[in-house]
């Protein structure tokens, strides 16, 4: 671990969405760095603009245009987080085109421009635990150095492999910067909104039948601290980040009170419409990977480097639950109570069949 | 389980060896107290379980091995057919560590994989320290839906070197089948003769993380399903790796799938250590001849075992 190398200057892609807006505006509360400049395309939203306000100095300008290199040259970058990289499509931005777009062509771009930028010392990439693939051949739990076996089928996922690819070829050429890639689990928290969070808000959650796929997850606030400690410290590497441990899918279902409804494989996409349409829900191939598959990570070489012990999946989980609150079909204090109305109705029954008030064996 | 009470007129369902299914935990309702009261406690722990199903308050590890799901649900589900089916007798049980990791490598056999769960729950309820086999199965395993979260969440996990590994390094005791697919799908006319052991991959694997090998001998599974002959086209058709044929499947439909009464006899040998070829792990000579070694070990204690079961040198 090594400290006291904070750039002063700090590129953050991405502001517009929650993540980049946090990870920006936590990095400019950070004595140790001077300035945070926040680079997206589209203008933040209410939420994200009031975490930005004051602190992070918003550039509008596109990862694709020639400007990137010249804002880099100018503003003296010493360090590039890059977080524009989008989980899901966005049906208003343009749905998975732009998507891949932004994801591949923007760090590729971006990477051209770090290339050029002669002051940058140091590279963050979010990356994601969808970069090991799917395979039935696959072991249970990945380390960072396994290899995908199968492409994925997911959208995301491809785009994190091609990402990946682009930063192994800019290590090579710029072996001066100190290259972080983070390759997260799902997001979780109280404060959490993507659209595994939305999937386990639904009433009756579609799950694929005859799989139950173990699960992680990452407390936001850790992958916060995570990202934050790895533009103020020099962790150069490629980290899995993720809460220990694993969770079944219908185990995640029940302990949210909430009824899985398990649909065949086939007609997952069917069910992944409907939910479109009427909650608001975007499921694509990249959940249905993960529904079929699931997928575990190793976190022993982040724990060693950053010394942290992230939460655990089960407590990100619970943290999430928090939030929701006891919304459920199926509230636990009603199992509970139906638990305890049977065994008194049982206690009851017997007592009469036996004429006498409990105590049968002594 | 001493006394049960009287004037309940003990039920017949009440056999539990291992008194595991009713077990009651910390956070449950808690039985009347001081009456001693038998189905009462029963139905309280039976009440509590479901209520932990429902609400998801149990535990799986990384591996998806769900260990009170195992407890109370798949080993009683096997236990009247490891105790009255096939009538199991398990030898040298002392050759099994109770703590520390060990590597189990055992013969395959019987066209359905019936000796790969009977091997799991005669290390779990014959050993004193009441340990968990954790299998290895083949993809075709986790590639099929159903089985591939049954098997998981009995502690089952892919036959490849990174999974044995993390298990053994977590002092996991594994059990393996290094004859895979040509050992349980050859025909009974090759029955108790020992297919080729593939690579050796588990070898290197009990070399890499300073394992012992303990070798399983395991008699009677060979009779359960006697494959005659193996409809090939029928089985690429399917995508399976063979198509049995027995004297009762398929001409009988579901009842050909009733595994035929044949007795067990299962033997664990003595443990090799491989802590002196440790260096050597990524030597194919060295991995192949020990697992030529592993091998041989197992056929001569099945042929020893044979002529028991044909002495009839057993309990029952």
């Amino acid at each position: 671990m090594n400290t006291g190398q904070a750039p002063e200057v700090v590129l953050v892609t991405g502001v517009s969405r929650y993540l980049g807006a946090q990870a920006a505006a936590r990095l400019a509360l950070d004595p140790r760095i001077g300035r945070v400049i926040g680079l997206d395309p589209n203008d933040p939203t209410a939420e994200t603009s009031t975490l930005l306000a004051g602190t992070v100095e918003v550039v509008r300008a596109d990862l694709r245009t020639a400007e990137l290199a010249k804002i880099m040259v100018e503003y003296d970058v010493r360090a590039v987080v890059h977080l524009a990289v989008a989980a899901a499509p966005d049906p208003r931005a343009g749905g998975r085109a732009a998507m891949k777009e932004q994801n591949v062509i923007g760090t590729m771009q971006l990477l051209a421009a770090c290339q050029q930028a002669p002051l940058l010392r140091k590279l963050v990439v979010r990356s994601s635990t969808a970069a090991y693939g799917r395979s039935f051949r696959d072991p249970a739990v990945f380390v960072e150095d396994t290899e995908p076996r199968d492409l994925p089928r997911g959208g995301f996922a491809r785009d994190v492999l091609d990402i990946e690819g682009y930063v192994r070829g800019f290590r090579r050429r710029a072996p001066h910067v100190a290259a972080t890639v983070l390759r997260f689990a799902p997001f979780i928290g109280h404060r959490a909104n993507t659209s595994l969070t939305r999937y386990f808000s639904l009433p009756l959650v579609p799950t694929v039948l005859g799989r139950d796929p173990r699960l992680q997850f990452v407390h936001v606030d850790d992958a916060m601290e995570i990202l934050h400690r790895s533009v103020v410290e020099n962790h150069s590497g490629t980290f899995n980040v993720a809460g220990p441990g694993a969770i079944t899918l219908s185990q995640a279902v029940r302990r949210a009170g909430r009824v899985a409804v398990p649909v065949p494989e086939p007609g997952m996409s069917a069910v992944a419409l409907f939910a479109r349409q009427y909650g608001g829900l975007s499921f694509s191939l990249d959940q249905l990977d993960l529904f079929v598959s699931g997928r575990v990570v190793d976190v022993t070489r982040l724990a060693r480097e950053f010394n942290i012990s992230p939460r655990t999946t089960e407590e990100a989980f619970a943290d999430f639950l928090r939030g929701l609150g006891n919304s459920g079909v199926l509230p636990h204090s009603t199992i509970r109570a139906a638990e305890q109305a049977i065994l008194d109705g049982i206690r009851a029954v017997r007592a009469a069949g036996r004429g006498t008030p409990q105590g049968g064996g002594r | 389980m001493s006394g049960v009470a009287p004037g309940n007129g003990a039920g017949p369902r009440g056999r539990d060896p291992a008194g595991t299914a009713g077990a009651v935990t910390p956070g449950d309702v808690a039985p009347v107290a001081g009456t001693g009261d038998v189905w009462d406690a029963r139905v309280a722990g039976a009440l509590a379980f479901l209520r932990r199903r429902l609400t998801g308050q149990y535990e799986v590890d990384e591996f998806g091995f769900d260990r009170e799901l195992t407890d109370a649900v798949i080993n009683p589900l096997l236990r009247p057919m490891y105790r009255d089916w096939f009538r199991v007798e398990v030898r040298g049980l002392v050759h099994l560590p109770a703590t520390g990791p060990g590597l189990v490598v055992a013969n395959h056999s019987g066209t359905v994989a019936l000796d790969a769960l009977m091997l799991a729950l005669a290390v779990h309820d014959e050993h004193p320290a009441h340990r968990y086999l954790r299998l290895l199965g083949a993809d075709l395993v986790f590639r099929t839906p159903f089985l591939s979260e049954v098997a998981r969440k009995g502690g089952a996990t892919l036959a490849c070197n990174a999974d044995v590994e993390r298990l053994l390094d977590n002092d996991e005791l594994v059990g393996v089948f290094p004859e895979g697919f040509k050992g349980v799908g050859k025909l009974y006319r090759d029955r108790y003769r020992l297919q080729r052991f593939g690579r050796g991959g588990f070898v290197s694997a009990a070399l890499r993380t300073g394992t012992p090998i303990i070798p399983a001998a395991i008699v009677g599974a060979e009779e359960i399903y006697p494959m005659i002959a193996n409809a090939r086209p029928l089985a690429r058709l399917l995508g399976m790796p063979y198509f049995p044929v027995t004297p009762t499947f398929p001409w009988l439909g579901p009842l050909g799938l009733v595994p035929l009464p044949s007795k067990w006899l299962i033997e664990f040998g003595e443990p090799i250590d491989v802590l002196p070829y440790a260096e050597d792990h990524d030597d194919p000579v060295v991995v192949y001849n020990l697992a030529d070694l592993v091998r041989e070990h197992i056929q001569s204690t099945l042929d020893n075992l044979l002529q028991v079961r044909a002495a009839g040198d057993y309990a029952r």
